[in-house]
């Protein structure tokens, strides 16, 4: 006896490319499927598209006299440089730095919003926030956006009544407490300067050179980084910008040119 | 969800909130409570009832703590103390939770008087009946405090401060007697002030007493009838055994009759 589909039948029009799979049942499903054939990860894939890859270089590291950041200024849309001269390294407050990689919108709105926050709890509470505390805030925000298509990868670096603190927070929600970090497409490249040449008791002259080698560094072999190395230092009272120095000029600084000797031509007699 | 929109606590129309006022009167009929801050020990003490003899005088604690390093006792309806100090220690552990730091005494101070005042002003909710005295030691800082609340919401800081029977009596002895003080000396100056109302009523179960501070009442069983804890900043909160509070109260009974017997001795010579 044939058995009878006939509930299974419906009116809408055949879409994607799954019918052959039905032999024998003489239907297609009553709504839209998409035109791939991966079903489970084909929206992955749609993020990824357009997951904006954090084309940056910043770092931020603990030392003996406090904390040190720097950053590189490239703003990149894909291959092209849209700015050279992006400031990557956010003021939250005279004692907190942010950096950015990411989004640039995300991160200054965001950094800003921290901004508020922790003057309101100085207001509230009569004593500044801690760097622990600040980190947690927008931790705890970006976790509330999860999964909505913020990027942000930023290091949160400050000095509070506990001395130095650093953290790192990212949009996955993501933080994680540490000493040394560098975040962005150049950071390999910078954590190769960094971790070869990085000591626990260095002067703020040796650290700020450090930093900014690193930077020029992640800056000459990475295409998304760039611009003008900045490098900040923040000390028990507050942060200060200590140089801002373009990499062209850090790259002859570093490689100085040989004048080779030229053949001397033959003088017209 | 439903909610009532009718206040209960409306203003008179000679600018007073009757419901808040009823509520202080009802933390002036509640057992007394005193705190005192010395330079590094802060001292809670509660009068208690004498026991009911079936009574598992365990189950009635009245100093607790909120955290780690903070401590509270309070004066008025014991029911409401319990949802305010249970409002409390969540935001103890919530504030942990946040900002990675512990509570200071004035940020869960201001948190318990902010939700005392949010029951002034809100449908269908009547005021807590009850003041608290809450202290503490600060992370990090290590300073020590001493703060009150009342049903009102307002709260501010204290050396030391009595609330419920016989405050007034209290706060006028800790003001004549109260100097900067430090271990032992914080505890004595507590009980002390306790003793010269809880007395009273070990003997006579009379409210209102106007006896002057010197007219002095020897206690018999004042160990019974209070409940002494001391915070400290290594130890955190320990409550004082009976033994312990006799001794104590014993200690102070001897100096008391040593100064009688010092003013009656230059007067004879004379």
């Amino acid at each position: 006896m044939k058995i009878d589909f006939s509930g299974l039948e419906s009116t809408a029009p055949l879409c994607g490319a799954n019918s052959e799979m039905f032999d024998g049942i003489s239907t297609s499903p009553s709504f839209q499927i998409p035109d791939t054939t991966d079903f489970d990860d084909f929206q992955k894939e749609a993020i990824q598209m357009v997951k904006p890859a954090k084309g940056t270089t910043t770092l931020a590291f603990i030392f003996k006299e406090g904390v040190m950041v720097a950053a590189d200024s490239r703003a990149s849309m894909g291959g092209y440089i849209s700015s050279q001269s992006v400031k990557k390294i956010i003021e939250i407050n005279p004692y907190m730095l942010g950096t950015m990689a990411g989004g640039a919108a995300d991160c200054q709105f965001w950094h800003r919003n921290l901004g508020i926050k922790c003057r309101l709890h100085e207001l509230a509470n009569k004593r500044r926030i801690s760097v622990t505390g600040a980190s947690k805030l927008l931790a705890n925000i970006l976790y509330s956006y999860r999964g909505m298509g913020l990027s942000v990868g930023t290091m949160i670096a400050g000095w509070d009544e506990k001395g130095p603190g650093l953290y790192y927070v990212d949009s996955e929600g993501g933080r994680l407490k540490g000493t040394k970090f560098s975040v962005g497409s150049g950071s390999p490249y910078a954590y190769g300067i960094l971790d070869s040449g990085y000591r626990y008791d260095m002067t703020v002259e040796e650290a700020a050179e450090l930093a900014r080698r690193s930077i020029y560094h992640a800056t000459f072999r990475d295409g998304a980084s760039g611009g003008v190395a900045s490098v900040y230092y923040v000390g028990p009272t507050g942060w200060k910008k200590l140089s801002g120095d373009d990499v062209g000029e850090l790259h002859y600084m570093y490689n100085p040119v040989e004048p080779t000797v030229v053949e001397q031509e033959m003088s017209e007699a | 969800m439903a909610r009532y929109d009718r206040a209960i606590t409306v203003f008179s129309p000679d600018g007073h909130l009757f419901q808040v006022e009823y509520a202080l009167e009802a933390v002036r009929k509640g057992n007394a409570a005193v705190g005192v801050r010395g330079t590094d020990t802060i001292v809670l003490g509660v009068e208690k009832k004498s026991t009911v003899k079936l009574q598992d005088s365990r189950s009635v604690r009245k100093i607790v703590n909120l955290d780690d390093h903070i401590a509270l006792a309070c004066a008025g309806l014991k029911a409401d103390a319990r949802v305010l100090i249970n409002k409390a220690r969540i935001e103890c552990q919530s504030h942990r939770l946040t900002v990675e730091d512990p509570v200071t005494v004035e940020y869960i101070t201001r948190y318990i008087a902010g939700l005392q005042q949010k029951y002034t002003q809100s449908g269908g909710v009547r005021p807590f009946g009850l003041s608290t005295l809450i202290v503490g030691f600060d992370p990090y800082t290590d300073v020590p405090s001493l703060y009150q609340t009342d049903p009102s919401g307002t709260f501010s800081a204290w050396k030391a401060n009595a609330t419920g029977r016989n405050s007034n009596s209290m706060r006028e002895f800790l003001e004549k007697n109260y100097k900067e003080t430090s271990g032992q000396e914080t505890i004595k100056l507590a009980i002390r002030a306790l003793l010269e109302v809880s007395s009273f009523f070990s003997k006579s179960d009379v409210s209102c007493v106007s006896t002057a501070m010197h007219d002095l009442i020897v206690v018999e069983s004042g160990g019974k009838n209070i409940e002494v804890a001391v915070m400290t900043k290594e130890h955190g909160l320990r409550q004082l055994d009976e033994a312990e509070i006799d001794a104590i109260v014993a200690e102070i009974e001897a100096e008391k009759a040593a100064a009688e017997a010092a003013k009656k001795a230059p007067a004879r010579e004379s």
